[in-house]
């Protein structure tokens, strides 16, 4: 269908586009929607991993089975909208949208996520998320490609996710932050939602925050009580704009208390998780 | 709408609502599920205030999911089963047990986030019997209420809840 006519607007959940169309931004000559083909739907593993379709909602997100593969990733569905936005808002639509206050996308971001994307004739590639979302509502996407999968690992490390913003439900995030702690590979990863134009992944931080945690003992060494240089590397990378949500400076400061608030949770709450993934 | 006219494709289609197949004819593309139900087919009892998604005054049950019509594309809603708060309250002047619930605690002011809350409020206690009020601010944290207030909603939905459960 689409090579008919490329120029289709592909719709997912609509929490995006309709709101665009709504104001009279957008007047679509074409629209495709995606949100009832079978083989985009649901979630299945695959050899370790995790695969998303597409058009997985934010309420399937949320998922017992899945939260206890992609923690962080239920953690930043549950944030989105309100009942009605999370039963329509989807993964694909998250990507594909490319809002720099996507809430999955620190997640997908953190964990190094895959994106299958499939375009016209049937070729497929796999696109790295950081090669995925190029700017604010910016994709690499060619036109007439289609999101069609998401792949990540399952009960990798530790995952917390934390948001900002004025309630806790129907909030755009202010900022975000998700920090995992990979056990086996000794290292962490912070990705920064709402702190720049795309996801930031504080590289400086995350092997600052490696150097402080005992890896035999799974904790944070006795010195880190204190992780100031931590904070101030997650600071530091984070390159937030004002706008009508918040101040650059408050954005900054934000993503410095949930950097280190998520750090300590992960590593704290460690021995908890991995005895739910056993169980 | 109006300023969404020239160049705009206009389709004729079929939406299944309330149980009943409502022909729509000659419609924009671009037309919103609410719009469409309110203007088109003489639903009014979704209300239509943001149209962003923010509000929840026009909440209908799609397929069983709660979603705002706002924000569903009226011509991808064909084929769909869509339930609208008419849908959800006895023929003739009758209401419903939630509706006499809130008419009873005072949950209704100037009532005009009464249908999309009422459409909430019954799929939450359709999926979820016996909510806690924790889950009672969750489900109905997507309807805003801007005069009555959100004490007297919370307790007409344990008064309809414990009705549902005598």
């Amino acid at each position: 269908m689409l090579e008919g006519a490329p120029q289709a607007q592909l719709l997912a959940g609509g929490t995006d586009f309709m709101v665009e169309v709504n104001a009279g931004l957008r007047r679509p000559a074409a629209v495709l929607c995606l949100n009832r083909i079978p083989e985009i739907a649901g979630w299945r593993t695959d050899n370790g991993h995790v695969v998303l379709g597409a058009a997985l909602t934010y309420t399937e997100m949320l998922d017992a089975a899945l939260a206890r593969l992609v923690p962080a990733l239920s953690l930043a569905a549950r944030t989105v909208g309100s009942p009605q936005i999370r039963n329509a808002g989807t993964i694909g639509g998250n990507l594909a949208t490319a809002s720099p206050a996507g809430d999955t996308l620190p997640v997908l971001s953190a964990l190094d996520a895959e994106i299958l994307v499939v375009g016209p004739g049937g070729a497929t590639r796999t696109v790295p998320f950081a090669e995925l979302v190029t700017g604010p509502k910016r994709t690499s996407l060619a036109p007439g490609e289609i999101i069609c999968e998401v792949r990540l690992p399952a009960r990798f490390g530790t995952q917390e996710f934390l948001k900002v913003g004025t309630r806790n439900a129907m909030v755009i995030a202010v900022a975000s932050v998700a920090v995992v702690v990979d056990w086996a590979g000794r290292n962490v990863r912070v990705a920064l939602g709402s702190a720049g134009p795309v996801m930031i992944r504080a590289t400086e931080a995350e092997e600052q925050a490696a150097s402080q945690i005992d890896w035999d003992e799974r904790r944070l060494l006795a010195r880190a009580g204190n992780l100031d240089d931590f904070v101030a590397l997650v600071r530091a990378a984070s390159r937030p704009i004002d706008d009508h949500r918040s101040t650059a400076a408050y954005r900054r400061h934000a993503v410095g208390v949930c950097a280190e608030r998520a750090l300590r949770r992960a590593v704290a709450d460690d021995a908890l998780k991995e005895d739910q993934w056993s169980s | 709408m109006e300023q969404l006219t020239d160049n705009e494709a206009l389709l004729s289609y079929t939406l299944h609502v309330n149980g009943h197949d409502r022909a729509v004819n000659d419609a924009l593309l671009s037309e919103n599920l609410l719009y469409v139900l309110r203007e088109r087919l003489g639903l009014r009892g979704s209300k239509n205030a943001c149209e962003q998604g923010e509000c929840g005054a026009c909440s209908v049950l799609i397929d069983g999911r709660l979603e705002c019509a706002c924000t569903v594309l009226a011509a991808g809603a064909a084929g769909r089963e869509i339930v609208t708060v008419e849908g959800l309250t006895p023929a003739g002047d009758e209401l419903s047990g939630l509706q006499e619930a809130f008419l009873a605690e005072g949950a209704v002011q100037c009532g005009f986030c009464t249908p999309g809350l009422i459409v909430s409020v019954h799929d939450l206690l359709e999926r979820t019997p016996d909510p806690t009020e924790l889950e009672i601010r969750e489900a109905i944290s997507g309807n805003l209420c801007r005069c009555t207030g959100y004490g007297r909603i919370l307790a007409a939905v344990k008064v309809a809840q414990d009705a549902r459960h005598p």
